[in-house]
């Protein structure tokens, strides 16, 4: 098990914790602010990192990542400064990193040698919201050989043979939507959440994590009695947007994460 | 020729499904409703029975005798598109599209017109079947379009205006794909041109194709031969698969799809997909697109809101690069020149999107012989255009 996603999740679970998963839009405000972000976030106790790579028609996400989006692309970052930012912070931690990126910037830079050029960089997975399994036929290949972990998406509105399909394809963790709509979308229905996280536990061994919603210390608490992985995204990116003027924001974000970390500590020591 | 597309959408290496996993088992489930309307005869017939009835075809294909006489060349037909009800031809795919919707038992629809007809016409058929009606529109093609926002709102149905990004289709087909990925269990997404995931390239080419196959036998009938050329304007490319597919195994017939060259190729203003893009993949499909060299969708310009869009429809891109089509472009000025000499000559005012086939169709005919046939297809009218050609030409209404 060489993967720092695999190896986190299995550490963590040895353990009986859940992993923080923190997602930042790459280069918002700045790749080197990114940098700064991911070190902090990691101290504060988050397990995995997402970074977002800016899209300009982010179709599965909520107005609070397309305004990072935006900030992002107008500060210059591109999918290939923010490999060589992976590559620089790989000198430095070794927290797994996952890429969140739309179809067209993978594609753009040709499959096979984004996979290379990630994994080279130190990437470990790669989220592509707009490709379901049906599309990814040009970058499996090419992933499974650089040793880049495909994770899929799993919605509410999936069907059982879907759950099946999709989960038994996802290498490094699940990533159940935990709503139908998009970032940012309020959580409402836990109920399902749990219903849905132990029907996909039923067709993999693969640890399932749950994003879309997630905005509290409280939400991060639920979820973690439910997942194996709790994913905070639109919450992050808000905090980052308000507060990018302040040279004291990186902080900031570290002291949400940290709270975020130790609700979800709490909930882990409670029976679920 | 292979029936296009293949069973996962494709189109060679064009089209495809590329959705949030949210979207996918609406996708599926609209392209299994499809195929067995497809095959229903009874769908087939309803569909047929509004198409004469309600929107009032076959619409006329037109000698345009004047303007055959001023370019002096091929002889050149209109198909009258825009003698539809409603005014354009978008109205045979929303009739198709919320037949389909009723079918699955969906109440609501949404769409997001760039030029607004789309809006108009799924407005209207939202209001003769009764269903809930959401469009969504950038609020800059509000402001081009503002006529068309009132008559969708006079026709019952809520339009939300899009603040995001460049405030024009693209965004609003951003929002709009949200919008069904939240409320996916109730609505139908009646997307208006060629575009999107599979089903949607083949269903709306299906629900066009009426263009052609009327165009096909009206010719034969007038002319006692089949056209030259056959004209018409690429936006999301709807109107132009529309009259094409029918004459595609037709070898002799020669196809020209015209893009908007906006303020021209080199400016970087314009939305000619084939003179300056290169395949990517941009809500939901495999196509051509306008891209900067990291994947990210590039500003467009046309004067005309329906043509001022980054992708284009995967179909067109297969034929683009199968040689079987060839495609063109417009500046804007060209254009509102083949408006006016369309409003003089003929006594028809053109859409602005139809202006650019006319352009078109201005540079081929004189350079063909008298015998030859071209078909234009006028794809709308231009009343909802007149408050914008007044602006250009600084006249205050």
């Amino acid at each position: 098990m060489s993967n720092r996603i695999d190896q986190t999740f299995a550490r963590l679970n040895a353990k009986g914790q859940k992993a923080l998963v923190t997602y930042i839009m790459a280069g918002d405000p700045s790749l080197q602010e990114t940098e700064t972000l991911v070190l902090e976030v990691e101290k504060a106790g988050a397990d995995v990192i997402e970074l977002g790579v800016p899209f300009s028609d982010p179709i599965a996400d909520g107005p609070v990542i397309q305004a990072a989006a935006e900030r992002a692309l107008r500060g210059g970052a591109s999918l290939r400064k923010i490999l060589r930012t992976v590559a620089s912070l790989r000198t430095r931690t070794q927290v797994p990193l996952v890429l969140m990126a739309y179809y067209n910037t993978v594609h753009a830079m040709g499959e096979a040698a984004f996979c290379r050029q990630a994994a080279e960089a130190g990437v470990d997975g790669l989220i592509v919201p707009d490709m379901p399994p049906e599309e990814a036929g040009p970058l499996e290949g090419p992933a499974a050989a650089t040793g880049l972990q495909l994770i899929y998406l799993l919605a509410p509105t999936s069907t059982p043979a879907r759950r099946t399909m999709v989960a038994r394809r996802c290498r490094g963790f699940v990533y159940y939507v935990s709503l139908t709509g998009i970032t940012g979308a309020k959580l409402t229905n836990l109920g399902d959440v749990r219903r849905n996280v132990d029907k996909i536990r039923r067709a993999t061994d693969v640890p399932v994590a749950v994003g879309f919603g997630i905005a509290t210390p409280q939400d991060a608490a639920q979820v973690a009695g439910i997942a194996d992985g709790v994913i905070v995204g639109s919450a992050i990116v808000r905090q980052i947007g308000e507060h990018q003027q302040d040279p004291r924001m990186p902080e900031r974000i570290g002291q949400f994460a940290r709270s975020l970390k130790s609700a979800m500590a709490g909930s882990a020591a409670s029976p679920a | 020729m292979q029936q296009l597309p293949n069973e996962r959408g494709r189109f060679g290496d064009f089209g495809g499904r590329y959705v949030p996993e949210t979207l996918m088992p609406a996708i599926l489930e609209l392209e299994q409703a499809y195929v067995r309307a497809r095959q229903d005869r009874a769908f087939q017939a309803e569909f047929a029975g509004y198409l004469k009835r309600f929107v009032g075809r076959p619409t006329s294909l037109y000698f345009a005798e004047r303007l055959t006489k001023r370019l002096g060349g091929a002889r050149i037909y209109l198909k009258r598109e825009d003698l539809c009800h409603t005014g354009a031809h978008k109205i045979n795919n929303s009739i198709g599209q919320a037949l389909l919707a009723i079918r699955m038992k969906k109440k609501r629809v949404i769409a997001e017109p760039g030029a607004g007809q789309l809006g108009v016409a799924t407005a209207t058929a939202a209001a003769m079947f009764g269903l809930s009606c959401e469009i969504y529109m950038g609020t800059e093609d509000m402001q081009r379009q503002a006529l068309n926002v009132f008559r969708m709102r006079l026709l019952g149905a809520t339009v939300t205006g899009v603040e995001a990004g460049s405030r024009t289709l693209k965004d609003a087909i951003n929002e709009a794909m949200r919008d069904w990925t939240t409320n996916v269990r109730t609505t139908n997404y009646i997307l208006g041109s060629v575009l999107g995931p599979h089903p949607y390239p083949m269903m709306i080419r299906d629900f066009q194709s009426v263009i052609g196959r009327e165009a096909r036998k009206q010719v034969l009938a007038l002319e006692g031969k089949l056209p030259d050329y056959l004209v018409a304007c690429v936006g999301g490319g709807s109107n132009s698969i529309g009259l094409f597919h029918a004459f595609l195994k037709d070898r002799r017939v020669k196809m020209v799809g015209v893009e908007a060259a906006g303020l021209g190729i080199e400016s970087g203003k314009h939305a000619a997909r084939f003179a300056g893009g290169k395949p990517g993949v941009l809500h939901g499909t495999m196509t051509y697109l306008l891209q900067d060299d990291d994947g990210q969708i590039n500003l467009t310009h046309s004067v005309s809101a329906g043509l001022d869009y980054a992708a284009v429809g995967p179909e067109h891109s297969y034929y683009h690069d199968a040689g079987r089509i060839h495609y063109t472009s417009a500046t804007d000025d060209e254009a509102m020149a083949a408006f006016d000499l369309l409003a003089r000559e003929e006594g028809i005012v053109p859409a602005l999107e139809s202006a650019h086939a006319v352009a078109e169709v201005v540079k081929l005919a004189p350079k063909l012989k008298k015998r030859q046939v071209v078909i234009v297809n006028l794809s709308g009218r231009g009343d909802k255009d007149v408050q914008q050609v007044a602006r250009i030409k600084g006249v205050s209404l």
